[in-house]
C-alpha cells in the first residue's frame, strides 16, 4: 500500500458571477499516491484549470476538503499558501513562465531563493538538476536563446529543483510542436520512473495516455478508467 | 533575499535605461538643486560670520542719526559713555568728505575719517608701513596722516610718502602712515581714505558731532548688559528720542544674519524640494507602469512561493535604488555647481556630513514614499489572475 499523499473529498468550487453563482467543480473525489503518474483529461470549459489552481494551492475550494501531504488546504493567509506552494509544488506551465532577462541557472535558481536557501547551495543545486534535464551546456544561456522544448525543460528544472511532492503541468506540451512534445512526455516518463508524483493536466488524449492514470473532467465531475476515444 | 532583490533592480533599471533616466531626472534635478542652494547658501554665510566676526565679538557700534536740533554725540556724552564699567575703550569716527592734494596734484571726494588711538588697539592690519594715532595726537589735535594705498600712488608715484606734507581741506598735515591694501570688498574703500585724529578733525576741520562710536567691552560675555548701559547714557542724552540712534553688537548682527540665512536657506529649500515631489510622482508613475509589465512575473513569483511583503520588498528596494540612484547623480552635480559657484562669487565652499545625509535621506524617502504604493499594488495580485495575464 503506497503512502497518500492528496486527498479531496466531495470538492466543490463555485464563482460567484454578479448574481448568479457558477458551479465549476460539482463534488470532486480524488486520491493520488506517491509515485503517481495521472493525467487529468477534459474538453475546454470543464474545469481543468480550476481544478489545477486548487491542487497547487493557488485557489481554495469553496466546500468540501483538499489534505496535501496530510495538511488541511483551506482559505489561510496567502504567505502562508505561499510557503505550501514552495514546498509541496512543482508547477510546469504551457506558456513555459520563465523570467526573460534571468539566465536557465537563475531562472531555476528562484524559487529556491524563496525557500531561503543559500547562494552557493543554490547555484550547486540548480545546475545539477539542469544537468538532470539535458542543458548542461546552456546554464547561461537567457530563455530568447533557446527552443521551446530547452526552454520548457527549464521550467521542468524549476519545478524539480525544491525537490516538491507533487510536480503540477498545465498542458505541458500545448506550446510545442509534436516531435518536441514527445522529448517532453520521455522525460515526464522517466521522472515517473525514479518515482516522482506527476498531475498532469491536458485536453489531448494521445498526451493523456502517457500517464498511469487517467482521470477524466467532464462539467466539474471526475471520473476515472482507462480512455477509449 | 536583500542582495537578490537589489540585484533585480539594477537589472530592471539597466534594462530600461533610457526610461529609468527619464524617471530618475526629476529626482536629480531635485536633489542637485537643494544641495547646490545650501552649500552656497551656507558657504555664503560662512564668509560674512568670518569677516563680521573679525570685525571683533567684543564691539558695540552706535550710529547716531540725531534729531534736527542736535545732530550728533557730543564730547560730554563720551565722557559719560566711558565711565560705564567692562568698558575698555570707545573708538568714536567722525566721517566726511574732503579734498586732498600734494606735489601740485590734488584728489577730491576722498573719504576723510577721524579716528582715536583705540581704533588702532582694536583692529589689527590697519596700517602697512608708518605708525598710527597715538594718544599724544588725540590730546594736542597734532596734524598727522594715515593715507590709503591710492593715494600714495597718485599723489606720491608711489614713493614712500612718510614724513612728507599732504594738504587735507586745503590744511598741512604730516603723513605718518600707509593704511593697509585691501582687495575685500567690504573695505575697499580704504584704499582712497585719509584717517586723522578725530580731535583734530573737531577743532580744525570744525566737525562738531561725533556720528558712530566703536566701544569696546573687556568681558564679552557682559557685551548685552553693557549694550544695555551704553543705550541709557544715549536715550538720556537725546531726551528719551530712541529714534536718534541706534546701538548694535556684533553678536546680535552675527544672530540676525544666521537667522536671515537660514530663513533663506529654507525657502530656496522649500521651493527647490517640489521638483523633488515631482520626481517622486515620476518614479511612482514608473513603477506603477512597471507592475502593470511585469504582472505575469509578479503572478509565477507568487506561485513560486513569493510572499506578498515579498513582492513588496522587492518593488520598493526597486524604486528607492532609482531614486537613489538619482540622488546621488544629483548630489554629485549639485555640489560640482556649488564649488564652481563658490570658486566665482569668492566664498568659502563648505561641505557637511549633514549634506550627505540629506541627499541620501531624501531620496531615500522619496523612493520609499512614492514606492509605497505601486509595491503595494503588485503584492496584493491574485497569483491566478497574474498568471493568466500574457
Ligand atoms: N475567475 C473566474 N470567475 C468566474 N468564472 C470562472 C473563473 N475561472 C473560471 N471560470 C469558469 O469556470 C469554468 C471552467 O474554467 P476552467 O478555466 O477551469 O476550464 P478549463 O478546463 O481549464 O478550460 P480550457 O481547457 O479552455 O483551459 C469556465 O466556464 C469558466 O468560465
Ligand atoms: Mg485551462
Amino acid at each position: 500500500m503506497s503512502e497518500k499523499i492528496l486527498e479531496m473529498k466531495e470538492l466543490v468550487k463555485t464563482y460567484i458571477m454578479g448574481d448568479e453563482e457558477q458551479v465549476v467543480l460539482r463534488g470532486v473525489n480524488l486520491e493520488i499516491n506517491r509515485g503517481d503518474f495521472v493525467s487529468i483529461l477534459g474538453p475546454s470549459g470543464s474545469g481543468k484549470t480550476t481544478l489545477m489552481n486548487i491542487i497547487g494551492c493557488l485557489d481554495v475550494p469553496t466546500r468540501g476538503t483538499y489534505h496535501l501531504s496530510g495538511e488541511l488546504i483551506r482559505d489561510l493567509p496567502e504567505a502562508a499558501l505561499s510557503h505550501i506552494r514552495n514546498r509541496e509544488i512543482g508547477f510546469i506551465f504551457q506558456q513555459f513562465q520563465l523570467l526573460p532577462r534571468l539566465t536557465a541557472q537563475k531562472n531555476v535558481e528562484l524559487p529556491l531563493i524563496y525557500a531561503g536557501v543559500p547562494e552557493k547551495e543554490r547555484q550547486e543545486r540548480s545546475a545539477s538538476i539542469l544537468e538532470r534535464v539535458g542543458l548542461a551546456e546552456k546554464m547561461k544561456n537567457r530563455p530568447n536563446q533557446l527552443s521551446g522544448g530547452q526552454q520548457q525543460r527549464v521550467a521542468i528544472a524549476r519545478a524539480l529543483v525544491t525537490e516538491p511532492t507533487i510536480l503540477l503541468a498545465d498542458e505541458p506540451t500545448g506550446a510545442l510542436d509534436q516531435t518536441t512534445g514527445h522529448q517532453i512526455m520521455a522525460l515526464f516518463q522517466e521522472l515517473s520512473k525514479e518515482g516522482k508524483t506527476i498531475v498532469m493536466i491536458t485536453h489531448d488524449s494521445d498526451v493523456a495516455k502517457n500517464g498511469s492514470r487517467i482521470v477524466r473532467i467532464i462539467d466539474g465531475n471526475l471520473s476515472e478508467g482507462v480512455y477509449n476515444a | 533575499m536583500l542582495k537578490e532583490s537589489i540585484k533585480m533592480a539594477l537589472e530592471n533599471i539597466i534594462s530600461n535605461k533610457m526610461r529609468s533616466f527619464l524617471t530618475m531626472l526629476g529626482i536629480i534635478i531635485g536633489v542637485a538643486s537643494i544641495i547646490a542652494l545650501i552649500t552656497i547658501v551656507s558657504g555664503a554665510t560662512a564668509t560674512v560670520t568670518n569677516q563680521v566676526s573679525s570685525m571683533g565679538a567684543n564691539k558695540v557700534t552706535v550710529q547716531i542719526q540725531g534729531t534736527p536740533l542736535k545732530k550728533g554725540l557730543t564730547q560730554g556724552a563720551l565722557e559719560s559713555l566711558a565711565k560705564i564699567p567692562n568698558i575698555s575703550g570707545i573708538s568714536p569716527t567722525i566721517s566726511g568728505k574732503t579734498t586732498v592734494a600734494s606735489n601740485g596734484i590734488s584728489m577730491e571726494d576722498i573719504a576723510l575719517q577721524g579716528k582715536n588711538d583705540v581704533y588702532f588697539k582694536n583692529t589689527t592690519d590697519v596700517i602697512s608701513s608708518g605708525r598710527t594715532i597715538n594718544p599724544i595726537d588725540i590730546e594736542n589735535q597734532s596734524r598727522v596722516s594715515l593715507i590709503g594705498s591710492d593715494i600714495v600712488k597718485k599723489l606720491f608715484y608711489g614713493k614712500n610718502p612718510i614724513g612728507q606734507e599732504i594738504k587735507i581741506g586745503g590744511i598741512s598735515y604730516t603723513v605718518i602712515g600707509v593704511l593697509q591694501e585691501s582687495s575685500r570688498f567690504s573695505s575697499a574703500g580704504q584704499n582712497s581714505a585719509v584717517m586723522i585724529p578725530y580731535t583734530t578733525a573737531m577743532g580744525i576741520v570744525g566737525a562738531k558731532y561725533i556720528n558712530n562710536l566703536d566701544i569696546f567691552v573687556q568681558d564679552e560675555a557682559m557685551a548685552s548688559t553693557t549694550t544695555q548701559q551704553i543705550e541709557g547714557v544715549l536715550k538720556q542724552d537725546f531726551n528719551g528720542n530712541t529714534d536718534a540712534y541706534s546701538v548694535m553688537n556684533m553678536q546680535s548682527i552675527l544672530d540676525t544674519i544666521q537667522s536671515m540665512t537660514s530663513i533663506l536657506s529654507m525657502m530656496l529649500g522649500g521651493i527647490a524640494s517640489i521638483s523633488l515631489v515631482v520626481g517622486g510622482i515620476g518614479i511612482m508613475n514608473m513603477m506603477l507602469v512597471s507592475v502593470t509589465e511585469r504582472t505575469s512575473e509578479i503572478g509565477l513569483r507568487k506561485a513560486l512561493g513569493a510572499e506578498p511583503i515579498q513582492i513588496q520588498m522587492q518593488f520598493l528596494i526597486e524604486s528607492v535604488v532609482l531614486s537613489l540612484m538619482g540622488g546621488i547623480i544629483g548630489f554629485i552635480l549639485g555640489v560640482a555647481l556649488a564649488w564652481v559657484v563658490c570658486i566665482i562669487i569668492g566664498t568659502t565652499f563648505v561641505l557637511t556630513a549633514g549634506t550627505v545625509i540629506l541627499a541620501i535621506g531624501f531620496s531615500a524617502a522619496i523612493g520609499i514614499i512614492f514606492g509605497f504604493a505601486p509595491a503595494r499594488k503588485a503584492s496584493r495580485l491574485n497569483p491566478i489572475d497574474a498568471l493568466r495575464s500574457i
